[in-house]
């Protein structure tokens, strides 16, 4: 019940996604330009062990997901303002199923994400000599990790209250997050408090573990810190959405 | 129980914040019926549809569609109800099919049954040939229909219709009201929040008047119409030198006292009865040679009812388009 209410949002959400070609530009153009921006422009001025588009492509993998997931926010917002939510409500159906829906979808396009991003990244020299097991896991660690955001996700489109001011507090938060972060620059090279915050951030983890499974095959020393991380964020914001979802509209 | 009504609230209170939106409404609505929730904006009645559409909780007070506690079991109650807001709730992106289908679907029809029921509600309400078409480039008057069709894809035994015709043209209106009447007919107990009298007159069986979150009247609309004043006859004279001419012609006619508005050149009288009494005035004031610009018989508006009931005028509410005089009417 809960699950055909869940897939049958999801299907709503990918005929607006067909009608509204633009709302995939988020996972597909503006992570080619980052490919292709950070390769060409910054690529050579920052120094990493290896080549640098081996670096920077755990980064901008992790940093797309993450703003997708977040994005979901932004769609759940405009479902409450403009009374599609009230229609939902007035029906016997899961009410859960409407924000599952949303994170399930945003999976959807966390794959296409990556997918987009693997085959421009080895256009221009990406290399994952890991080995296919560990890239299979590399994938899983970071659809987990966009998961677990999207969770924030809905919990963050259920409080505040319009798309537009969303737009701005995901910037002013995921934005921050990836750039002090390992993402696509080694943090040893920042300053002393800074280093402190990137080091250990979820952000820098779940890069630091996604590049040493691509490249390395291995997960590393952050690993297990990764998912301990994306667990943690999961069990908070799973039931904090849930909560405010139903709180704010029953 | 066949006593039992079908939608039945009580002792219904509602704040937000500092607001009392409801104080206290109570109504029921017997099982085929249609009951009009009148009131002026912001005079309670969406929150008290919202109450008992599930949507909203109530701060105090008991509701029950269709026999279940929409309180307790609002899963259970969902089954049972369908509703259609004033704004129209439709997913703008999704062609009228896809939102009709969607809708079956999350009332756990299968696939099949969802599509064949969606083609027979769009072919109902006539929207077949805009049925493949996303619904933002929809009419207000098809979206009202399509979200009508939306609330009855289960075929519910209950019905709640917030404002189902405002912002709605004549006919639009007009069609809409057609189908209300026949749900009705059909069984469906239909509760509906308005700001028009016309509209509760055409359409409902019993009228509750609320304002400022409290039940101020109910009755059928005659006796609410006769409460503020009845009917009366309203003239208009070409030229004001006639009108104490006119006065006087009316009030014997009429057996009542004219009421005279020399900047409009009006002349009113209250009148109990029709049988005849337009031709005979048209006769006799054509026979004392005053002209006219107008004749008609006119009832009273929602302000008037509201100024009969409450001592004051209706707050804010929208009189454009209720019941003008209209020329002359049979």
């Amino acid at each position: 019940m809960w699950l055909s209410d869940s897939l049958e949002m999801v299907r709503r959400n990918l005929l607006h996604i067909r009608r509204t070609p633009e709302l995939l530009l988020d996972v597909t153009l503006s992570p080619i330009m980052f490919v292709l921006l950070f390769n060409y422009v910054f690529g050579g001025a920052i120094n990493v062990p290896g080549s640098y588009v081996n670096f920077m492509m755990a980064g901008i993998f992790v940093q797309t997901i993450a703003f997708a997931g977040v994005y979901t926010a932004v769609l759940l917002a405009n479902d409450l303002k403009n009374g599609m939510i009230d229609r939902f409500r007035s029906l016997p159906m899961a009410q859960s199923a409407v924000i599952t829906g949303r994170t399930f979808t945003d999976v959807l396009r966390g794959m296409l994400a990556i997918g987009v991003m693997w085959v421009v990244g080895l256009l221009v020299g990406f290399r994952p000599d890991g080995g296919g097991l560990a890239a299979l896991g590399a994938i899983g660690l970071m659809l987990l990790f966009g998961y677990a955001l999207s969770w924030l996700g809905v919990a963050m489109g259920v409080v505040v209250r319009t798309p537009e001011a969303l737009q701005g507090i995901m910037f002013a938060t995921v934005f921050p997050l990836t750039f002090a972060s390992s993402a696509f620059v080694p943090t040893e090279t920042m300053p002393d408090w800074l280093q402190i915050f990137a080091a250990n951030q979820p952000m820098t983890l779940v890069v630091n573990a996604t590049r040493s499974l691509l490249i390395d095959g291995t997960g590393g020393p952050d690993l297990m810190p990764a998912l301990l991380w994306t667990a943690g964020i999961l069990v908070v914001a799973f039931p904090l959405a849930v909560w405010l979802y139903a709180k704010r509209v029953v | 129980m066949p006593d039992r009504p079908t939608i039945f609230a009580e002792g219904l209170f509602k704040s937000f914040g500092d607001t009392h939106a409801l104080r206290g409404v109570g109504l029921d609505v017997a099982e085929g019926t249609i009951l009009a929730l009148l009131g002026p904006n912001g005079a309670g009645k969406t929150t008290a549809v919202r109450i008992l559409a599930t949507l909203l909780r109530p701060d105090a007070g008991r509701a029950e569609v269709a026999g279940v506690d929409v309180l307790r079991e609002p899963a259970r109650a969902r089954t049972r109800m369908g509703l259609a807001g004033q704004y129209a709730a439709l997913d703008e992106v999704l062609t009228g099919r896809e939102n009709l289908e969607m809708i079956a679907r999350l009332f756990r029809l299968d696939r099949a049954t969802a599509r064949r029921r969606a083609a027979e509600l769009l072919e109902r309400f006539d929207l077949v040939d805009a049925a493949d078409r996303v619904t933002r480039t929809y009419s207000g008057g098809m979206r009202r229909r399509l979200d009508l069709a939306g609330a009855l894809v289960a075929t519910p035994p209950v019905l709640f219709l917030d404002e189902p015709t405002t912002g709605l043209d004549p006919r639009s209106r007009l069609s809409m009201w057609d189908m209300i009447g026949e749900l009705a007919r059909g069984g469906t107990t239909v509760l509906m929040t308005t700001q028009y009298l016309e509209e509760a007159d055409r359409l409902a069986h019993d009228i509750v008047v609320i304002d400022h979150g409290q039940v101020i009247a109910r009755g059928t609309a005659a006796e609410l119409k006769q409460r503020s004043g009845g009917e009366r006859l309203e003239v208009v004279v070409s030229d004001a030198a006639c009108l104490p001419q006119a006065a006087a012609a009316l009030s014997a006619l009429a057996g009542t006292e004219a009421r005279v508005e020399p900047d409009q050149r009006r002349v009113t009288v209250p009148v109990t009865s029709h049988g005849g009494l337009l031709t005979r005035a048209v006769r006799e004031l054509d026979g004392r040679g005053v002209e006219l610009d107008d004749i008609g018989f006119r009832r009273p508006t929602l302000d008037e009812v509201f100024l009969a009931l409450t001592g004051r005028p209706a707050e804010e509410s929208d009189s454009s388009g209720v019941d003008a005089p209209a020329g002359v009417r049979s």
